[in-house]
């Protein structure tokens, strides 16, 4: 058996415009995954607010308990039944954004439950009210704490990005597999594709560490 | 002014506080003092909503902080909160922000104060309580005493009318417990209000207005230092101070316990 890499050179141009979809549909699931997962983790702290905490506690428990596969298909072929006929690429942002959102939102409330209670007092002590205390004492503090598993929930958003492609997205993924359909080399397409995500997964972590290690030593 | 009526409070089946009454007059200074599990430090936490009532009203310069279980809306418990300084056992600094940062952050987040008005603030509270050259480090840099007189200062920065000490040497290194009892001191003579709830009692003698005695949730008794000290009409007291006496010699050299115990506390002139 011979390696023929001629295919995967041949389609590199392809290749790097996948890439190039992948980055984005990622980086605006990231955002939204963030902003979601910030909310949701917050709500999450107080039972007391019972209605938003149910809301937010089935949110959670769905997501988390049921295949993101599954989950892309109902906003890609589900809603259409109800009329509601979104882009692709805006049903695998969506998609994905509120798949990876469940999972931040456990290490955001984990992170602010970590934070010593004594802080909060002493912010609400000074008449801060809490939303102040929160995003002034607790939340910059947590966000240090959230950056190491904020990281492997990036990778995996990453990784998981190769579900779009299923949704018709021209990704990395999708164009790995177009060039195999001409060509027939699996072997050395698919290698190629998993290096881009590589080195995507592996930039995304030096990115996040480098965030890291300058919040430490900003702070002695 | 501080004004505490007939206060109940439970955690759980636990009665914690049993109808308690006190009044921290303006610019005196009330120390409470009393076994652990006493409540004195829930008390105090009562007085600015830290912990919550369940029954009785408290009074922050005349006005009802809480009452029978209700405190004030969100917005004016903040405000009488502002002017309600609290120094905990444990300091509490803001670890991701330097010293001046955690004086002069909530004078420029709940009062609007612009910047640099607040750092000059900050700067003046900082030499005030000896941390001058301390400003732009990081709270994890202080020793023990540096830090709670930090935060002495970050409660002072919102103008206090009225301050509560949880505790505030209890955490402390022996040898920097006198560093920050006389930053305390100074602020009383200055006027301040204060209820400082400590174990110190040397403090409790040369700066107490008022002696306070708690015990199981209640006031056991209270009156001038001098009394309580030298002349305590109950058992309770006594036995708290005769306990204390036996705790420190524990720690000190063997000798024969002086007529009046106290003699061998230190502090005591």
């Amino acid at each position: 058996m011979t390696l023929d890499f001629a295919p995967v050179w041949g389609g590199l141009p392809e290749l790097l415009k996948g890439t190039v979809v992948t980055i984005e549909v990622t980086a605006a699931a990231f955002l939204l995954s963030a902003v979601l997962g910030l909310l949701v983790g917050i709500i999450r702290l107080n039972p007391a607010r019972r209605v938003l905490y149910g809301i937010a506690s089935a949110y959670v428990a769905f997501i988390r308990g049921t295949p993101l596969l599954v989950q892309l298909f109902l906003l890609f072929f589900g809603l259409p039944q109800f009329g509601i006929l979104l882009p692709a690429m805006l049903c695998g942002v969506i998609g994905l954004g509120i798949y990876s959102g469940s999972y931040v939102s456990e290490v955001v409330r984990g992170a602010i439950q970590s934070i010593d209670r004594g802080q909060m007092e002493a912010a609400r002590s000074l008449g801060m009210s809490y939303r102040e205390a929160m995003w002034e004492v607790v939340l910059p503090q947590a966000f240090r704490r959230m950056l190491p598993p904020l990281g492997n929930e990036t990778i995996a958003l990453i990784k998981n990005s190769a579900l779009v492609s299923l949704l018709t997205i021209d990704d990395v993924m999708r164009e790995g597999q177009r060039i195999i359909s001409t060509s027939f080399r699996a072997l050395e397409v698919y290698i190629a594709v998993a290096l881009i995500y590589f080195v995507l997964t592996n930039a995304a972590t030096w990115i996040l560490r480098q965030l890291e290690k300058r919040m430490t030593v900003e702070r002695g | 002014m501080i004004e505490i009526r007939n206060v109940y409070k439970s955690f759980g089946s636990t009665e914690v506080l049993k109808d308690v009454s006190l009044t921290v007059p303006p610019s005196r200074t009330t120390v409470v003092i009393g076994p652990s599990g006493s409540g004195k430090s829930t008390l105090l936490r009562c007085c600015n909503c830290l912990e919550t009532a369940d029954r009785g009203e408290i009074r922050i310069n005349h006005r009802t902080i809480i009452s029978d279980g209700k405190p004030l809306p969100d917005k004016e418990l903040n405000a009488l909160r502002a002017e309600t300084g609290m120094v905990f056992q444990s300091f509490n600094l803001f670890p991701h922000m330097t010293t001046v940062e955690n004086v002069m952050r909530a004078p420029v987040v709940v009062r609007g104060m612009a910047k640099a008005e607040a750092r000059e603030l900050a700067m003046e509270l900082l030499r005030k309580v000896g941390l001058g050259d301390k400003a732009d480090v990081y709270p994890s840099t202080l020793s023990g005493g540096q830090k709670q007189r930090a935060a002495i200062a970050r409660a002072l920065a919102m103008k206090p009318k009225v301050m509560l000490f949880d505790e505030p040497t209890s955490a402390l290194d022996p040898e920097l417990v006198g560093e920050v009892l006389q930053v305390m001191k100074t602020l009383a003579e200055e006027g301040m209000t204060m209820m400082v709830v400590t174990h110190e009692m040397g403090f409790a003698r040369e700066v107490a207005d008022t002696v306070v005695v708690m015990a199981d949730g209640r006031i056991v008794e209270s009156g001038p230092p001098e009394q309580i000290f030298t002349n305590p009409t109950q058992e309770r007291t006594r036995g708290f101070l005769r306990a204390l006496v036996d705790g420190h010699l524990a720690g000190a050299r063997p000798q024969p316990v002086a007529d009046d115990p106290l003699d061998a506390l230190p502090g005591n002139h």
